[in-house]
């Protein structure tokens, strides 16, 4: 790992005469970090003065989501000194963004994040060029990726941070230090949130990380059918089942007002039938959209401690978290007081995406399930959260999930697990989400 | 299916807009912040305060002032989202409060140039505000007034610092902060009264175990797990003295006793209501003690001495405190987690502890109403607060708010009653009381350096002579470390205290460094901070920092204290 700028001059940037001097004048304050060191910069990668600010300069950096957290983003580089800022974000923006995402407005609903957020930081911190990209980060391949030096990741979605994460760290080329883009993860949940660091291949990835995100457990789909008991269980089942019956040829839009209302009747009318008390319009949008409570001052602090660590990659201007075998993760919890937890999330050796070969995870099976129930449970749980899988041992495919193949398959999904595979043996899942190839070693639950 | 309800009236165009928040702190909450005017008083490179404002702007706050005499220069513009090009010279206070109004049209904003030492000589100036931001470096005499304010209004007030990649904040709350939604994570703090089950609760759990043996598949595999639990630990009571499980031991081995009874001849191997009740055995087995800060609270003067004018949550405490001493348990909350069962036993057992927790209320109610009577109150406590009271008496918090300290130029630092505590935590491994002393001495350094010593803008250590101004500012902090340890009587190992003082050393350096410098992203990590704090105290929910934060941005750590 060096980050040291590579072209270093021994002048101080108060040296030098002419123009440059002036076009610093309102960068003041972030020189005096620039130009001089202090009691933990490292005096082998800090080199103060004008290499430091050139090397700031230079460090084009990638910022993946322009929602809550990108907004502030966007921002805090821009007034961190970066100059060449790429934003991704496939959204346009809801006038529910607008209790947070503060560089849009009512009319900008409708309008593509992107666009809007990367146009108004450029109108407002001139010098900076702010490149958006309205699309999804699968678009893009690793040629693309190769020109940042860092990326800094406001999402909402594991599935895209685990895809990010995996190419990332099959990009990592160990005869070319360039090949290594540091990643830097925030996300949040109403008063809490977390920042992480990543050197892909050299420190615990999003993949390693994965069990700390454990998704929501379903509401089995029996409970729903039968025997609700919760306002949450009449949605799911007007959500799931309901539409299936009354709208299969409708494709099911939960930003449109009146497919939530039909819901919401449905389960409305479903939980008096059982005496359930509770359902609202606000929970049916809720559980139908999986809605996160999210606001302004969460974003502001997860979005700045990203930030803070990517400005300190870039200049060295103070030790970093993330870097190896120091703390690479801070967790924040602002409901009860305030309390941050930063620590080392260790590297995984059986990461399927970073671990050093190819080691199989064990994977516990209750003997008594079937391949179909199997395939359920892997979106579940937290070790895999896999949700289109295929499945293959040694010897022959399981599963896949081409529907032509299907037809042949369709047989083992009634099938007990004993049947189709062995203790010990290797499962290789793949899931068309994820440039990963997931092993693991059966290991049947007794 | 045929008869749907009538079309629902969608959500208004404000809660749409405010749908991710209300979720967190609902209409209650939001009214709350409506009604707040916030009064920033901005000095220093001023994007701290501008970024709290920020973080409450596009919330909704009703109003904010910003207070600020500053002109803006080229250096806002390098570190301040809210100020641009065009405005070079203008009034910082102005232009930023404009630009903040953008964010959010339901929000007023306002603004005052007028230097703070001349504004704050009309002693209505504070009169208007709900809550005040105080960013540093301000003068001493000046953050002693806002703290007498504070004291006398009952106003909350904030002390900010963001220099270089360090940040503090203190909260001087009312002396009786009182909060009862504090929103505990419910899957950890759920009160069954397994323990103490009334005599409908045992009815429910015997009527869905009778002949629990001969019990057919289906019926088995779907008894609500609290049944389960009640019936066994009846079981176990009678091969226990009439004892239920008391220790680990014994609950460990009450959790085998009810794991055993669970079917296993069934294609699943096993039944989820028994692994339910398997796994509630060590959280849910614990006596309906509620902790030693309720029960402090019911113990408080304001509590026992209820008046004619006392703010109404000492009046539900007292009545609550009232049904503690006779039953020696809190009301019923009412709540039940979902669980295996059938949909009829699920909604029959929610009634068993909905009904119980209507008659806890009622009893509440009923003193609460002797208790008006009796102080000649004027005014009716609405039920929903009492019932809301009684949902969470386990997990009310009551925060004695008190002044921060404020560094005067030619007096010892007192640190009172807290002296102890702090010294002693000063040799915790990463205790950030360090940074802390450190700001305080960056505190002492202004209040004895004026820019140009005639009593106008404080000078801040760093921004001419860094090396001159490192020494000052280490040797300063080491006099409040002294004291600090002199006042407490502490005794400090010697390495030990070398190794505190060469940590103070680093801190004071790097705050030197900073030269009064904020980093954007300190100053807006810092403003997330305060602004979550700010809607904590005004919305009376969650509960807030008591009362000192420091954030070190190097380490990415964070510590409360309790100065």
């Amino acid at each position: 790992m060096d980050n040291k700028v590579e072209d270093s001059t021994q002048e101080d940037v108060k040296g030098i005469a002419g123009p440059e001097v002036v076009s610093r004048a309102r960068w003041k304050y972030l020189d005096n970090f620039l130009t001089r060191p202090g009691p933990f910069t490292d005096p082998e990668a800090f080199d103060p003065g004008e290499a430091a600010i050139a090397g700031l300069e230079r460090n084009k950096i990638l910022v993946i989501g322009a929602g809550g957290l990108g907004c502030e983003i966007l921002k805090n580089l821009a007034l961190s000194g970066f100059k060449d800022i790429h934003v991704i974000d496939m959204d346009t923006i809801d006038v529910s963004n607008l209790n947070r995402q503060f560089l849009f407005r009512a009319a900008d609903v409708g309008s593509y994040k992107a666009e809007v957020a990367a146009k108004f930081v450029e109108k407002r911190v001139k010098g900076v060029k702010i490149t958006p990209y309205c699309g999804k980060i699968q678009d893009k391949d690793e040629d693309y990726y190769m020109q940042f030096g860092m990326i800094v990741c406001g999402l909402d979605s594991i599935e895209a941070r685990r895809w990010i994460n995996a190419t990332l760290v099959g990009m990592v080329d160990e005869t070319n230090p360039d090949s290594m883009k540091p990643l830097i993860d925030g996300g949040t949940e109403g008063f809490k949130g977390q920042a992480r660091v990543v050197l892909p291949s050299m420190t615990s990835c999003i993949e390693c990380q994965l069990d700390m995100h454990a998704p929501r457990a379903a509401v089995p789909l029996c409970t729903l059918a039968t025997i609700p008991r919760q306002p949450q269980h009449c949605i799911e089942w007007a959500h799931i089942i309901a539409w299936e019956e009354h709208r299969k040829d409708d494709t099911l839009d939960t930003d449109d007002p009146e497919h939530i209302t039909w819901l919401y009747q449905r389960a409305l009318s479903r939980a008096k039938e059982f005496n359930i008390e509770g359902v609202t319009y606000s929970m049916t949008q809720g559980v139908v959209k999986n809605i996160i409570p999210a606001i302004a001052s969460t974003n502001a602090i997860v979005a700045a401690s990203c930030c803070n660590e990517a400005f300190k990659i870039a200049t060295n201007t103070n030790p970093f978290l993330g870097y190896p075998e120091k703390d690479n993760y801070m967790m924040y919890t602002g409901d009860d007081s305030v309390y941050t937890y930063t620590f080392e999330h260790q590297k995984k050796d059986d990461c399927p995406v970073c671990g050093s070969g190819n080691i199989a995870r064990p994977l516990t099976i209750n003997p008594n399930t079937t391949l179909q129930d199997f395939i359920d449970g892997l979106a579940e749980r937290p070790e895999a959260q896999l949700k289109n899988p295929a499945i293959r041992t040694g010897e022959k495919s399981l599963w896949m999930q081409l529907a032509s193949l299907q037809e042949q398959l369709r047989p083992n999904l009634d099938k007990k697990m004993t049947e189709l595979v062995e203790e010990g043996e290797e499962l290789t899942i793949t899931d068309k989400s994820f440039p990963t190839q997931f092993k693991y070693k059966v290991v049947f639950s007794k | 299916m045929a008869d749907l309800p009538p079309p629902v009236q969608g959500p208004t165009a404000k809660e749409k807009k405010y749908d991710r928040q209300l979720r967190l702190w609902g209409a209650n909450g939001q009214i709350a912040l409506e009604n707040a005017h916030i009064l920033l008083l901005n000095s220093g490179p001023g994007v701290v305060g501008i970024e709290t404002l920020k973080n409450l702007v596009l919330p909704g706050i009703g109003n904010f002032t910003i207070q600020d005499s500053s002109i803006v220069s080229d250096a806002d513009l390098g570190v301040n989202f809210f100020l641009e090009e065009e405005h070079l010279g203008g009034y910082r206070a102005e232009l930023a409060c404009n630009l903040l109004k953008e964010l959010n049209p339901d929000v007023d904003g306002h603004f005052i140039t007028e230097p703070i030492e001349t504004w704050l000589l009309n002693p209505d100036a504070l009169r208007p505000y709900t809550l005040i931001l105080a960013t540093a470096p301000l003068r001493p005499e000046i953050l002693a007034r806002l703290s007498d304010h504070a004291s006398a209004a009952s106003v909350p007030l904030f002390h900010i610092h963001s220099v270089g990649f360090y940040s503090h904040f203190s909260v001087h709350l009312p002396p009786a902060y009182p909060i009862v939604d504090t929103h505990p994570d419910l899957e950890t703090t759920q009160d069954l009264r397994l323990l103490q089950p009334w005599p409908e609760l045992v009815h429910f759990a015997q009527e869905k175990t009778a002949n629990i043996d001969s019990m057919a598949p289906e019926d088995h595999g779907h008894i609500p797990y609290i049944a389960l639990l009640v019936h066994f630990l009846e079981e176990w009571k009678k091969s226990h003295a009439g004892k239920v499980p008391e220790n680990y031991k014994e609950k460990t081995e009450f959790r085998t006793m009810v794991s055993k009874a669970a079917r296993t001849n069934n294609p699943e191997g096993g039944e989820e209501n028994f692994d339910e009740a398997v796994a509630a055995v060590l959280k849910s087995l614990n006596p309906p003690q509620p902790s030693s800060a309720v029960k402090e609270v019911f113990k408080t003067k304001e509590c026992l001495l209820v008046r004619e004018d006392s703010p109404s949550f000492w009046v539900i405490a007292n009545a609550i405190g009232l049904f503690y001493t006779k039953y020696n348990v809190l009301p019923v909350p009412g709540s039940v987690p979902d669980m295996k069962a059938r949909s009829a036993d699920y909604i029959q057992l929610q009634n068993v502890y909905k009904s119980k927790a209507r008659k806890d209320l009622a009893e509440v109610v009923e003193s609460v109403r002797f208790l008006e009577r009796n102080a000649n109150r004027t005014t009716v406590i609405d039920e929903k607060d009492i019932e809301a009271f009684c949902k969470n008496a386990a997990h009310i918090k009551l925060v004695r708010g008190r002044p921060f300290l404020v560094v005067l130029p030619s007096e010892k630092i007192k640190w009172g009653d807290r002296a102890k505590t702090i010294a002693q935590s000063l040799t915790f491994p990463d205790s950030l009381i360090p940074l802390y002393i450190a700001f305080l001495a960056w505190d002492k350094f202004t209040a004895t350096h004026e820019k140009d010593g005639l009593g106008g803008a404080p000078h801040v250590p760093g921004t001419s002579d860094p090396d001159t101004d490192a020494t000052k500012l280490t040797g300063i902090a080491f006099t409040i470390a002294d004291d600090l340890v002199k006042e407490a009587g502490a005794s400090i190992d010697k390495d030990e205290y070398a190794a505190i003082k060469t940590q103070i050393g680093e801190f004071a350096n790097e705050l030197v460094r900073a030269g009064g410098a904020e980093l954007h992203n300190i100053g807006a990590l810092t403003g997330g901070m305060v602004s979550q704090e700010v809607i904590k105290v005004i919305t009376e929910q969650y509960v807030p920092v008591d009362n000192t934060c420091v954030f070190d941005g190097i380490r990415s750590k964070s510590m409360v204290i309790n100065v």
